[in-house]
């Protein structure tokens, strides 16, 4: 089949890299965001976790961690909007032989600081960090993490041991940090040298000791550029901020109809805005009330306020993944989610309202948002 | 005399576009094969095999029709003119 090259948006359009049980899709608009086109299938049949699409260093490459049932997993890379990808001789993500470790999935893949824009992180099941200072070709693990004292003690959640989710430090690039299903929040500030544990104040409802070192099972971490100390957290039961790097945790929980749920989206521009998809309780992950509802707070968590015009509001049993929700850089703020029911919304001013682009993916667990020409 | 790999279509991007790779190699078992094999076509055996050295859990890998899960895994004894089939498990979603 030929290359799908009808999705490439004009520099200021809009791009969705959407990642679904069976394959990626390229979602794209103009600037405006009122027509969207969805492309056809990349990838057919694999699972897709991880999409980024990295803007610097004057590139325009878009990076997809491929899970095939029965192959394994791999990083492709595309420099022309996914008309071609790369398929590595080798699978380029693995685990040194000495580790005992195979990789089982890509669960994030993330550019690094603009100051480095080589260096590009992906967080992978069984949890570890891998970095890449080719752009992404090639992936290496970072020891300091791989070999970290408390790993054989952490457990994996309901989707495995995952490391689903890498925030960065923009002022301070030894500084990052990193989530684990279950295992906690994980800093370090030597670069991956060493990494600690940065749980405190936050609750493991599954565990006898309900405030343990580590072995919370979060399940979304994010942060602002501008504001990278101020960190929001969506665990397994429980909402946070962190206003010192997660050196301590607060409960936000105010207002919202449930503090479980898995995504969580920081406004592009304004980082004490915040948005996520409550879902009603570990046992029961659908919203809260069958409304499909994003909830946003403007205050850093002080009072959030429900969002549903132009969502399903009757009847909507969905469910939204911890990587499927994304935001674009429009000065009036885009923000996107899809459901594992294949539904993928979006809206084009901040989350006051929204339109559904398509109705009939497969199911959603990643997308991406961004300006074209925009790094 | 020649040992045989038949590959699933899925595979063949990584062996310069055939089915089926012949090997040279005197090989006692259908592991020391895959470790031939490697040498030349890492590409194959990084998707039959994890970093551990085990076969992937949804990929069948038959010697002369048996499937090695039922006889002694890598272990498996392999003959000069063996054929050993890879095959994408019947699984998935």
């Amino acid at each position: 089949m030929a290359p799908d090259t009808s999705t490439v948006p004009a520099d200021g359009g809009t791009v969705l890299l959407v990642g679904t049980m069976k394959g990626a899709f390229v979602v794209s608009s103009d600037a405006e965001r009122k027509e969207w086109h969805v492309g056809e299938p990349h990838f057919r049949g694999e699972t897709v976790y991880s999409l980024a699409f990295d803007q610097r260093g004057g590139r325009r490459r878009m990076l997809a961690g491929t899970q095939s049932f029965h192959w394994g997993s791999v990083v492709r890379t595309s420099d022309d909007f996914g008309a071609t990808w790369t398929s590595p001789e080798r699978q380029n993500v693995r685990f040194p032989e000495d580790s005992g470790l195979a990789l089982k999935n890509i669960w994030q893949i993330r550019p690094g600081p603009s100051t480095d824009p080589d260096l590009l992180y992906c967080g992978v099941e069984p949890a570890a960090l891998f970095e890449s200072r080719d752009a992404g070709d090639t992936w290496s693990p970072v020891e300091g993490l791989l070999n970290h004292e408390q790993r054989p003690r952490w457990v994996p959640g309901g989707g495995g041991l995952c490391m689903h989710t890498i925030v960065l430090d923009e002022a301070d690039p030894q500084r990052m940090g990193v989530a684990i299903s279950t295992a906690g929040f994980y800093r370090t500030d030597d670069g991956g040298q060493s990494w600690q544990p940065r749980n405190q104040g936050v609750r493991a409802q599954f565990l006898p000791d309900k405030y343990p070192e580590f072995g919370q099972c979060v399940h979304k971490v994010v942060n602002h550029p501008s504001r990278p100390e101020r960190l929001y957290l969506q665990n397994h039961w429980g909402l946070y901020r962190s206003d010192d790097w997660g050196d301590t945790w607060h409960d936000i929980a105010n207002g919202v109809p449930s503090d479980f749920g898995f995504a969580m989206q920081v406004h592009p521009h304004e980082p004490d805005t915040v948005y996520i998809v409550p879902l009603e309780s570990d046992e029961f992950r659908v919203v809260p009330e069958a409304k499909l509802r994003v909830f946003r707070t403007r205050d850093a968590g002080g009072s959030w306020e429900p969002l549903g015009e132009g969502l399903p509001q009757h009847d909507a049993y969905e469910t939204v993944l911890r990587d499927a929700m994304s935001a674009d850089g429009h000065p009036s703020a885009g923000l996107y989610f899809g459901t594992r029911s294949g539904k993928l919304f979006g809206s084009s001013n901040a989350g006051d309202t929204w339109m559904e682009i398509s109705d009939a993916l497969p199911p959603i667990v990643c997308v991406r948002a961004a300006v074209v020409g925009s790094a | 005399m020649a040992i045989t790999f038949a590959l699933p279509n899925a595979l063949v991007p990584y062996s310069g576009g055939r089915t089926k790779v012949m090997l040279q190699d005197r090989c006692r078992t259908v592991g020391d094969a895959l470790g031939a094999l490697a040498a030349s076509h890492a590409g194959i055996v990084d998707r039959v095999m994890d970093e551990r050295g085990e076969v992937r859990q949804h990929v069948n890998v038959f010697v002369d029709g048996e499937n090695i899960r039922f006889t002694e895994g890598l272990a498996t004894p392999v003959g000069d003119d063996s054929t050993i089939m890879i095959v994408a498990a019947v699984s998935g979603g």
